[in-house]
């Protein structure tokens, strides 16, 4: 923490892709929520892999089998520590965020979910995290319930808690940091809650594993996923944190290669976790490039990001909330780094539409929150989504743009 | 301001957007047809009053953006009084036109104001949503399109 603040400006030339033209303006990329830009370092590292040590893993001996499965091993280390994980075995790899959840709902919630038991959600998550449990609940006649969320200000209502937490609830599956609103919830504060009711925890770490530190013994959940992509890694890989009680009650997810000790033609013996969760040939250079890019987020520091990310936003949601007409979503302080607001009379897509015009990725749409967009009373909402590489130049500039827009639709 | 957008953004589609014509619901609709391009949030629905193969009335309501919502408005400047032949026929050159911008001999009139969209693919399913519903309502298709 007593590191000194890093030097933006010199981070930011580190990503060849932010030094170009977007329909002759320079790009500025407020869409990090969606997906990251990559560092060079992820990049040559990829390159070097595929053009020096790439060979399948596990199985080999020749040389460039074993460079491969140690850089591969190494990653899922690097991995525990970048969450802080008690054991290098409760790291497994997946394609994302989506594929981790997919994982625990088939091969955790389809051994212990039964007719009768809920999986407690929250009204802010991403489709990724409800529509698992909705095929799950199909499967097993578990019942899904959700906690509230307050309105435009975008907290969760905990006052409902109490209420909501019945011996019947089995898993309490929630996101640490909204993609739609930017809220960051106690999933610590939730999770001893849930902990002591003996229900069972996943904490959806997608918006926040590359944006501020998490700790999984400190949060002291069961589960917890999050995407190499939106974390400056490449896409294709992702992570699934579980804890070594859950992962030895689970049985596999996948069958295939690397994940067995002995196939017969009628019986097989799988491998201990983490490897029994890894069939077929994994994402090695998903995982290599994984590795670089939390070395190079931990060198900047993620409290640090966190807290540029943060200031970024709220320098944002303040100089929104002058404008007139415009409708703003998510907490009014404390919100992590992305702003969601409706202008009046702009829809969300003529929006996006003028500001790429202008050289600025946006988001606009239903953010994978269908739910949660009903709720709020919208079809859509504009975002825009800060990494360590935005300025605040570039706030100012896409607020300049988007009171051109207001003019430009006579709004 | 935008001169760059003002291809995309006419002002006549600009106007229609802020003040869709025949933007009610009629009773005693003889073909309902509804648009939804969820990932947009563009949703429309179409009413038609059908006489045999002719379209006497024709109204919307609805929300999208202000593509789809000028593109539903002159939709329904255009084609009252038009046979269902002649709507399909329109829909081809429409698609033509906001796919790739080409309209020689189309003679399509106000809707011409739309070729600006082939240069902005990601909004082609906006100009071209509330034409799929119409095609589906004149062939008496039921289930809801979506041009997504």
């Amino acid at each position: 923490m007593s590191s000194p603040t890093p030097d933006w400006s010199a981070l930011r030339k580190d990503f060849p892709i932010l030094d170009q033209q977007v329909h002759g303006q320079p790009l500025i990329y407020f869409d990090s929520a969606a997906t990251s830009q990559k560092p060079r370092i992820v990049i040559d590292t990829l390159r070097h892999y595929y053009e020096r040590d790439n060979a399948n893993v596990h199985r080999g001996i020749h040389e460039l089998s074993n460079r491969a499965t140690n850089a591969f091993e190494s990653a899922r280390e690097r991995t525990a520590k970048f969450i802080h994980a008690r054991s290098v075995d409760e790291i497994i790899f997946t394609r994302g965020t989506t594929e981790g959840i997919n994982l625990v709902a088939n091969a955790w919630g389809g051994k212990f979910l039964k007719s009768g038991d809920v999986i407690l959600l929250t009204e802010m998550e991403h489709h990724s995290n409800i529509v698992p449990w909705q095929l799950l609940a199909e499967r097993t006649g578990a019942k899904l319930a959700y906690i509230p969320v307050t309105g435009d200000d975008g907290l969760l209502d905990l006052s409902k808690l109490d209420a909501l937490l019945t011996r019947d609830v089995k898993l309490l599956a929630m996101t640490q940091i909204s993609n739609t609103l930017g809220t960051v919830n106690p999933v610590a504060e939730l999770c001893e809650r849930a902990r002591k009711l003996g229900i069972v925890t996943l904490v959806d770490a997608a918006q926040s594993a590359g944006h501020s530190l998490v700790d999984v013994q400190a949060i002291g959940c069961d589960f917890l996923a999050f995407s190499g992509h939106k974390i400056c890694g490449p896409t294709g890989i992702g992570v699934l944190y579980a804890r070594a009680e859950r992962l030895a009650e689970m049985p596999p997810y996948q069958g295939g290669g690397e994940m067995i000790v002995t196939v017969d033609f009628h019986k097989t013996t799988y491998k201990q976790a983490a490897h029994r969760f890894e069939a077929g040939t994994p994402d090695i250079s998903g995982a290599i490039g994984l590795h670089a890019a939390m070395d190079y987020l931990d060198a900047a520091g993620r409290d640090k990001i966190f807290a540029h990310d943060q200031a970024l936003a709220q320098y944002a949601y303040e100089r929104l909330a002058e404008f007139k007409n415009v409708r703003l979503f998510g907490p009014k302080t404390g919100r992590a780094g992305l702003v969601s607001f409706l202008l009046k009379d702009v829809h969300a897509h003529d929006l996006v539409t003028v500001a790429d015009q202008r050289g600025i990725a946006l988001r606009g749409g239903h953010h994978c929150n269908q739910p949660l967009m009903r709720k709020l009373g919208v079809e859509s909402t504009a975002r825009a989504s800060f990494y360590f590489y935005n300025t605040r130049a570039e706030v100012d500039f896409f607020l300049e743009v988007l009171c051109d827009i207001q003019k430009f639709f006579g709004a | 301001m935008f001169d760059d957008l003002q291809e995309l953004y006419q002002q006549v589609i600009l106007d229609h957007s802020k003040s869709p014509r025949n933007f009610r619901r009629i009773e005693g609709a003889t073909r309902i047809a509804q648009g939804h391009n969820p990932l947009c949030g563009d949703n429309l629905t179409l009413y038609l009053v059908m006489d045999g193969d002719v379209i006497r009335d024709v109204s919307f309501v609805g929300d999208g953006c202000a593509i789809s919502k000028a593109s539903a408005s002159i939709l329904t400047e255009t084609i009252k009084g038009k046979t269902k032949a002649e709507v399909e026929e329109l829909f081809e050159k429409v698609r033509t036109m906001v796919t790739t911008g080409e309209m020689s001999g189309s003679n399509l009139g106000k809707l011409a104001v739309f070729a600006g969209v082939h240069k902005f693919p990601a909004r082609v399913k906006c100009a071209i949503l509330s034409w799929h519903a119409v095609k589906a309502a004149v062939a008496g298709e039921a289930a809801p399109v979506s041009t997504e």
